[in-house]
């Protein structure tokens, strides 16, 4: 069943889906994008780490993108530099050094274009097992740590004065952030990865009224997004990560109308 | 009735330094079980800050801080929900905790927003969504209750009724109350105790003998400590047989 490579992109694109609608909401909710977006430029330095010492893509993904969070963190703590002056400079400086090593690399073949706007045709059974087998550790991990990490989303102080320890959700959520980033990056293309955890969330955003009802529309946009996207990049021979991207961004179009009604209703 | 036991929290000489300047410091007091503290004190006197001291949520500080209770309901003073997180009340009623429906209903009925269960939070107005705030932090059953102005932006026949409720909930609980307000006057009915921050702590008492003390008048006026006695001797005559009094003159 696996055997052909659009049924094998299309459970690649599923299970990538289930993980980016919850993690895109609380990406949403934080105001994290920019975050996003860094730790996924920052994925292009371990893809070529990983062709240079022949390892493993997705491990090696998600060790570059938690050393750039931690070297985040650091930077935060010792510069008076805004927030997102240094993610700016990580996200860009991690890009350039990750392109500067291809450059070196000349005996390899990269498909560049691959790498930062995702390749159905790349996913084979391998990256099939560590998108369902990761994906699905995420999210139980992103559910053990639900509450300390809504809570201190909604407020900080009291989640740390009620005992929540938001500290430790905060660092593990930022792990499982570079995880995602990860595993699929096959798929989505590491330029455009922030667009699948925020684009179906804005659109989950502007149809559900509580926290839970937006995690599930989130993961419903995402499957159609990935359905409609993979089905049009097949027939017209787009590339897979642009063609969900924009399907999500014709949903999200699509959900506008539907907050038109719900503020008209409520004047 | 002073025992070590019933001491909730314990803030020995704490204070805080931020840019070689002291938010607050000099700070101690204590919380017993059953017992309301008060903090008063003009804008930017410490008092939040002592309160987050005592909460733990400042990690480095000076001083020691001692706490003997993990249950704990916090009323901050600021808190904004925007847009982007669709929060209804019940969800944020078991935001730290989860609760059964019977209990959150029961908090939400006891500060009289029961009703407001569906709605979301970002369409209440000021004083309902303080009526939440304080539903949540009872509704958890805490031993320690800390409340940073809980009663802002509350009509003033409710407000009273609010500092009621409080005082009725840390009887009902034998809850400690670390209680947060800038007009001692409607908060003096419910106080034990009361401490009068400038940045550091300037007098602290009964009630009375706060509204007496000459720093305290310096700090609000003659005129505050004048409302105060007007407004006491209102409250006499309202609960005259409340057993209370005697302990007021």
């Amino acid at each position: 069943m696996f055997d052909d490579f659009f049924i094998r992109a299309l459970f690649a694109g599923i299970g990538v889906a289930f993980v980016t609608g919850p993690l895109g909401c609380f990406v949403v909710w934080r105001r994290l994008s920019y975050f996003g977006d860094t730790l996924a430029h920052s994925a292009l330095l371990g893809v070529t780490i990983a062709f240079s010492l022949e390892f493993n893509i997705a491990l090696s993904v998600f060790i570059s993108s938690s050393v750039i969070a931690l070297f985040l963190i650091q930077l935060q703590k010792k510069t008076n530099l805004p927030g997102d002056a240094l993610l700016g400079l990580l996200a860009h400086s991690s890009l350039a050094v990750g392109l500067v090593a291809i450059g070196f690399l000349s005996f390899i073949r990269f498909d560049i274009m691959g790498l930062l706007f995702g390749d159905i045709l790349a996913v084979n059974v391998n990256d099939l097992l560590i998108i369902w087998i990761g994906g699905a550790f995420i999210l139980l991990v992103l559910k053990l740590i639900w509450k300390p990490l809504f809570a201190s989303t909604v407020n900080y102080e009291l989640a740390e004065a009620e005992g929540l320890n938001p500290d430790r959700a905060k660092a593990i959520f930022t792990l499982l952030m570079a995880a995602i980033i990860a595993i699929s990056i096959k798929m989505i293309g590491l330029l455009l990865i922030t667009g699948m955890l925020i684009i179906p969330a804005a659109f989950a955003r502007n149809i559900s009224d509580s926290p839970k009802g937006m995690v599930i529309f989130s993961i419903i946009g995402g499957l159609l997004s990935v359905f409609i996207g993979l089905f049009s990049s097949l027939n017209f021979n787009t590339p897979s990560g642009p063609s969900i991207i924009m399907a999500a961004l014709i949903l999200f179009i699509i959900s506008l109308f539907k907050i038109k009604q719900s503020i008209k209703l409520k004047n | 009735m002073r025992t070590e036991e019933n001491i909730l929290v314990k803030l020995k000489n704490a204070g805080i330094k931020q840019n070689d300047k002291w938010l607050v410091k000099g700070v101690s007091l204590e919380v017993e079980k059953g017992k309301i503290v008060t903090l008063i004190g003009p804008n930017g006197s410490g008092k939040s800050t002592t309160a987050k001291i005592a909460l733990g949520i400042y990690k480095e500080f000076e001083g020691t801080v001692e706490k003997f209770t993990n249950k704990i309901g916090y009323v901050p003073q600021k808190i904004s929900i925007d847009w982007t997180l669709p929060l209804r009340v019940a969800d944020f009623m078991v935001l730290t905790d989860d609760l059964n429906k019977g209990d959150i209903n029961e908090a939400l009925a006891l500060t009289g927003v029961d009703h407001l269960i569906d709605k979301n939070l970002g369409n209440l107005s000021g004083g309902e969504f303080q009526r939440v705030l304080l539903a949540r932090a009872i509704s958890r059953k805490p031993e320690l209750l800390v409340l940073d102005e809980p009663v802002q932006g509350v009509d003033f026949t409710g407000e009273i009724a609010l500092y009621q409720l409080i005082k009725k909930i840390s009887e009902k609980l034998n809850c400690g109350i670390l209680l947060i307000s800038h007009d001692l006057h409607t908060v003096m009915s419910a106080t034990d105790h009361v401490v009068c921050l400038n940045g550091h702590v300037c007098c602290s008492g009964s009630p009375i003998d706060v509204a007496k003390d000459k720093e305290y008048k310096a700090l609000f006026g003659e005129q505050a400590s004048q409302t105060l006695s007007i407004y006491e001797h209102k409250h006499d005559h309202v609960h005259s047989d409340d057993g209370d009094i005697k302990q007021k003159n």
